[in-house]
């Protein structure tokens, strides 16, 4: 028997430009985006993903590899996995999403076992199945998407969504870097798994994203959340881009001379190596690991050894100086706002999955080493493709809509404001990074910074690049403008520190903040709260 | 950073080009050219996806290395990742050995 497959169709187009028809339009392929496009094809759609490098190496997993939330289908096991992190993240979590996020991630995770991903099998011969080898698990997504009949355009990033005259997302144009030309794609549907945002900072796999698809379902008028958690700083040797940062619950974190820097830790003390950050260099060494964990460590995350290798520093030995990279919403938690269990947008046809939308529901506030990421973006995914390809199916023929950009930065040339791309997204990054800015948060100094970028925004709204070719880095450095003042504003809205959210003026957790913080807007930035889940079900029982 | 393509090893499939996330290599007439260093994120994917082995990254990711490739080639570096994953023929039982699980929650 085949299963019937139905294709994305090439359209006649101008010269310098391709032009596509789909039910589908996926944007972004890591696992969030290559779940929903294989979920969407299998719902009979026809789907297009663009990824603005390769599907199979970009993005965060492909290159970093993940621990996932697996949890055997036993109720106190299932139980404890939830209990445990809530205090953690700060009680946002929503049970009832967590429980669902669980339930999906056993079933998609045997799936990768039955299409063949390597798990491996322990002592008592039963197959492992709480972590993922990322080129090998992206290797293998790029493949099954293929195999459900999705077109890929690699290279290929989304620049600006398509809205048709109601406002409903109606498709996306980009560019083919390769290529030089322009792509437009109509579709009834659009998911964004274009992961999260983390700056340029080098952290591992993860320059690729710089926040696009948050800019690009702003100017459709999307809504975010939880963008206060954005400020997770993850370990990596002072010189390299390996922020893997598990081994380094075996570490002892020195000052330059040789003494112990106080409760620093990978886990629960990493903001006293920030501050031991701020006065001079830190030092790592790796010196609890015995023998047997060490041989596990060589094999279980390759790619951690090799800055040492590559170095002739022997981690478990010698010393080596340590930095802390920003990682932004990519082990955040914050994202598109979702607003049903087919993780929709606020926005007719635009559903967000992975990174690209908010982790509060399972995370809370916060998240880091514990494999929700990982979990969320292949629930999320699945969920986001499928919900897009009914939608795609209910609202039938669409033949005659007149399509819209929705896009304004980098778009909206005045030739004599342009500016630099490389010198922006410096600024955003001068912002950003500093860890007495964004690790440790305080009114003032928030306001300061929010004073200078919103003098940037309003310095670069209505201008684009000198240069035409860059217009894709210049919508990079815009994204990354806009997702630090969503950032900046809602951490200001939280008067407490919750989560990985910390306040100098405000150290204590609020009883009374238990709500989300919403944002959004460009010119101006506005927030507002929402309840959590339980405060709305005590007043509905009332 | 990307620092190596290795003329002597390298036979022109142009696989990098297509693989590398951050577009950093352009194809030529002949041996594909580093044409944007300063993008290259240190991933160390390209080198996976090499079949020739004949690509090196340097493990500093903010700044470019002077690297001495008859030097590196007495070594072993050239396709070491690519080995350790369990991507070339007579590694392949290393693709199933991750012990990640016996790590975790320590
Ligand atoms: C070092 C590191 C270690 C991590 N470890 C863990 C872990 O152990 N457990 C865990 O749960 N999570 C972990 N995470 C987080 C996890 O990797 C992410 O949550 C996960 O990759 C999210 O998947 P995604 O598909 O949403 O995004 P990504 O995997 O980042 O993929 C996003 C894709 O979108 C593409 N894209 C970006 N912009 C555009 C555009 N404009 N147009 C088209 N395409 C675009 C990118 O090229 C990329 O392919 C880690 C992250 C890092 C950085
Ligand atoms: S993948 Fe390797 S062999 Fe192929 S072109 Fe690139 S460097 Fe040469
Ligand atoms: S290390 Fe990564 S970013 Fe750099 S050239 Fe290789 S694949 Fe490209």
């Amino acid at each position: 028997m085949s299963i019937q497959t139905h294709r994305a169709e090439r359209l006649p187009a101008q010269p310098g430009s391709v032009e596509f028809d789909a039910d589908v339009l996926v944007l972004g392929g890591g696992p969030a985006g290559t779940w929903a496009a294989v979920s969407a094809a299998e719902r009979g759609a026809r789907v297009l993903l663009a990824d603005k490098g390769f599907c199979g190496t970009s993005g965060a997993t492909a290159a970093a590899g993940t621990g996932v939330w697996y949890i055997d289908p036993d109720p106190a096991l299932r139980e404890a996995a939830m209990a445990n992190r809530e205090k953690m993240g700060g009680y946002l979590q929503d049970r009832r999403w967590m429980a669902r996020v669980l339930d999906r991630t056993y079933q998609q995770s045997n799936r990768l076992a039955d299409w063949g991903y390597p798990y491996p099998v322990d002592e008592h011969g039963r197959s492992q199945r709480n972590s993922l080898q990322g080129p090998e698990y992206m290797r293998l997504m790029r493949k099954r998407t293929k195999q459900a009949g999705v077109a890929i355009l690699d290279h290929s990033p989304a620049l600006e969504l398509l809205v048709d005259d109601n406002g409903a997302v109606a498709g996306a144009s980009g560019v083919r870097r390769q290529k030089q030309d322009r792509w437009t794609v109509r579709a009834k549907a659009v998911v964004i798994a274009t992961g999260g945002c983390a700056f340029l900072s080098k952290t591992l796999g993860s320059n690729v994203l710089t926040g696009d698809g948050y800019l690009m379902a702003a100017e459709a008028g999307a809504e975010f959340t939880s963008m206060e958690f954005s400020n997770p700083y993850a370990i990596s040797p002072a010189f390299g881009s390996v922020t893997k940062t598990l081994f380094y619950g075996w570490a002892t974190f020195t000052y330059a001379d040789g003494s112990v820097v106080p409760g620093a830790a990978s886990k629960g003390g990493r903001s006293a190596i920030a501050r031991a950050l701020l006065r001079g260099p830190v030092y790592a060494r790796l010196d609890k690991a015995d023998d047997g964990v060490q041989r596990h460590m060589r094999v279980s995350q390759p790619n951690f050894f090799l800055p040492f290798d590559r170095t002739g520093i022997d981690p478990f030995r010698d010393r080596f100086p340590v930095t802390l990279r920003l990682e932004g919403t990519v082990r955040g938690t914050g994202g598109l706002r979702i607003i049903d269990d087919a993780c929709a947008t606020s926005l007719p046809g635009l559903y967000a999955a992975g990174d690209a939308a908010t982790r509060e529901l399972i995370c809370g506030g916060f998240t880091g080493g514990g494999s929700h990421n990982a979990a969320w973006a292949m629930s999320s995914g699945l969920w986001a493709g499928q919900g897009a390809a009914d939608y795609a199916r209910q609202i039938g023929t669409t033949t005659a809509r007149r399509l819209l950009s929705a896009a304004t930065v980098a778009f909206r040339d005045r030739p004599r404001r342009a500016f630099d791309p490389a010198a922006l997204a410096k600024a955003v990054q001068g912002e950003v990074f500093p860890y007495e800015l964004n690790y440790f948060r305080d009114a003032s100094r928030l306001n300061g910074a929010l004073a200078r970028l919103d003098a940037g925004w309003r310095d670069v709204a209505e201008a684009g690049p000198a240069d035409p070719a860059d217009v894709f880095r210049a919508r990079e450095a815009a994204a990354m403008l806009a997702t630090a003042r969503w950032m900046y504003r809602s951490a200001l809205a939280r008067q407490e520190s919750r989560g990985m959210h910390r306040r100098d003026d405000f150290p204590d957790q609020d009883g009374r903040q238990r709500h989300y913080v919403t944002t959004g807007g460009l010119d101006e930035v506005w927030t507002s709260v929402r309840p959590h889940a339980d405060a709305v079900h005590a007043e509905a029982a009332e | 950073m990307i620092e190596v393509i290795d003329a002597e090893r390298c036979t022109s499939c142009d696989i990098c080009v297509t693989a590398c996330p951050t577009n950093v290599f352009d194809k030529t007439d002949g041996i594909p050219v580093i044409a944007r260093q300063s993008d290259c994120q240190t991933c160390f994917l390209c080198e996976l996806y090499c079949p020739e082995d004949a690509l090196y990254v340097s493990p500093f990711a903010d700044e470019a290395q002077l690297i001495d490739v008859v030097m590196l080639k007495r070594t072993d570096v050239l396709g070491s990742y690519r080995r350790a994953v369990g991507w070339t023929d007579d590694t392949r039982d290393r693709r199933g050995v991750d012990r990640s699980y016996l790590l975790f929650g320590h």
